[in-house]
């Protein structure tokens, strides 16, 4: 029986047994609606309103500026489309990156078609976003920029401190969707300087279908869902108290164990990378060298196409991603590594390790010693590839 | 797996796979912005063909079909060999997800490439033309 090694925790993570076991009482006796005013909601909304005091702690926030959502994605729609909404009489220009999630541009997408003008800043080789660039496409009717805090696809870590300071002196609301960040590097919304940030569960061992949006005080903002007068009338729907206080248990393990995992999972990636590049030659890093997430390691292997090399892993029971074409749905690459200058043939060719909580060294080394000849294999097969090299 | 037994089967263990030395035909399609690359090689004896390789840079789907279709070209004339679609293809590994037919499409429209490229190199009287053609 072989083996699985879980090596894509950027797509989603287990729950942490911790998680699981602080959720539970919410689906059995404390199921009340937060609304309610006998005994039962009350129950239920003393947990919601904990949660948000703690969850406002760990990010040095006011607990008044924590709305929970149903994930990463309604919170980049609502960021995106609610302070599009709300402010479009101060101006109807937002400027992104080419290299967001696709919560993000396609929210922007939308908005283009309702008449708002989008703004999408370029990335360099390793994946930041320049801030003179930035600073050259601000104008008077620009109300809000929105800047990834980690990129998923390759970990790079944009300058956001500078960002939002930028905005901050030119008036305009700043967003940064931090559902690849959070968890794995601290996040402080004073230091960063934000006035929206995403989060999600899921990425860092709490439950998928819930999240958050931190909105600072004093940002106009149109809600999405309309309906109860939840979360201050800013995000209608009865709360997940189950998925909250999950999320909440997992935000505050990422906090108390960050320091740990960080080296960890960096001296992990280290070794993979270097043993890699031992046995395997043509082997190219994409994204930043030290400005990273610690547990992300995208590579393109020259001559041989990533979802190829992702079945031949599967079937060792190993799971990771890519960003070729074969794998997105559509027939283009990953827009992020396009955007990065990666030709073509290397982008079809990357592969996402993402490492994270259940990773061991014996996975890693498990894995050094299986790709090699999965790679020689495909790559004997490959017309592009020359064994000399060109 | 999205994919069937006989395409895991031919991903496992392809067919076919390398150059020939004086092919009578080479048919490449792709390019890497699809993601995509099959160079189709055959050799061509009495209006049949005897011999098919095949080079491939591409997904799973396009490793077997790549694959499939030396198979199900081998021995058959050259105007049986123009009637292999992307269809044939599918259909003789069980199938293909939705969005991986076009790996079908380009096996096909490699190996009718071949066979044109073949047919190019032919004078009206079916002996090779006096003109060398670079195989690369």
């Amino acid at each position: 029986m072989d083996r699985k090694i879980y090596l894509d925790h950027n797509a989603t993570t287990p729950v942490h047994p911790e998680v699981l076991e602080a959720m539970l009482p919410f689906y059995k006796e404390v199921f009340g609606n937060s609304s309610s005013i006998h005994s039962f909601g009350r129950e239920a909304k003393v947990a919601l309103e904990e949660s948000r005091e703690k969850v406002a702690k760990l990010l040095n926030a006011d607990p008044l500026e924590i709305y929970f959502t149903s994930g990463g994605t309604e919170s980049d729609n609502l960021a995106v489309k609610g302070v599009a909404w709300a402010n479009r009489k101060k101006g109807n220009h937002i400027i992104t990156s080419q290299i967001e999630h696709h919560a993000v541009l396609e929210s922007c997408k939308f908005l283009e078609r309702e008449g708002f003008e989008i703004t999408y800043l370029p990335a360099d080789r390793y994946g930041l976003v320049d801030p003179d660039e930035l600073k050259k496409n601000i104008k008077k009717e620009t109300i809000l920029i929105s800047i990834m805090h980690a990129n998923n696809e390759v970990g790079t870590i944009e300058p956001i401190e500078e960002l939002s300071k930028i905005a901050k002196e030119n008036g305009v609301y700043f967003h940064t969707d931090a559902v690849q960040s959070t968890g794995k590097i601290k996040i402080d919304v004073n230091s960063l300087g934000v006035d929206l940030l995403s989060l999600s569960a899921h990425k860092f061992y709490g439950p998928k279908g819930v999240g958050a949006i931190y909105i600072r005080r004093g940002v106009r903002l149109t809600p999405l869902a309309h309906g109860g007068h939840h979360e201050k009338a800013r995000r209608a729907g009865t709360e997940n108290i189950a998925g909250i206080v999950g999320l909440t248990k997992a935000l505050e393990i990422a906090n108390r164990d960050m320091e740990k995992e960080d080296k960890r999972l960096k001296n992990l990636s280290e070794r993979f990378f270097e043993k890699i590049k031992e046995q395997i030659s043509d082997v190219y890093l994409n994204g930043h060298p030290e400005l990273r997430i610690p547990n992300t390691l995208n590579l393109s292997f020259k001559g041989v196409e990533g979802e190829s090399i992702i079945l031949s892993l599967d079937l060792k029971g190993i799971a990771v991603a890519s960003g070729s074409a074969c794998t997105s749905g559509s027939l283009e690459p990953s827009h992020v590594l396009s955007a990065m200058g990666v030709p073509p043939d290397l982008a079809q060719s990357s592969l996402r390790f993402s490492f994270g909580r259940s990773n061991t060294i014996d996975d890693i080394d498990y894995v050094v010693e299986v790709l090699p000849e999965i790679v020689s294999r495909l790559r004997a097969m490959s017309p592009i590839y020359q064994k000399e090299k060109a | 797996m999205p994919y069937s037994a006989k395409v895991m089967e031919h991903f496992q263990n392809p067919r076919n796979v390398g150059e020939i030395e004086n092919p009578d035909g080479v048919g490449e399609i792709g390019n890497p912005v699809c993601g995509d690359i099959m160079k189709l090689y055959i050799k061509v004896k009495d209006n049949r063909v005897v011999e098919a390789k095949f080079k491939t840079f591409g997904c799973g789907a396009a490793i077997a079909t790549s694959s499939m279709i030396t198979e199900l070209v081998k021995n058959k004339t050259l105007e049986e060999a123009e009637k292999i679609s992307k269809q044939t293809v599918a259909e003789a590994l069980d199938g293909l997800p939705a969005n991986k037919m076009h790996c079908s499409n380009l096996a096909a429209d490699a190996l009718h490439k071949a066979i044109e490229d073949y047919k190019s190199r032919m004078d009206p009287f079916g002996n090779r033309k006096s003109i060398k053609h670079s195989d690369s």
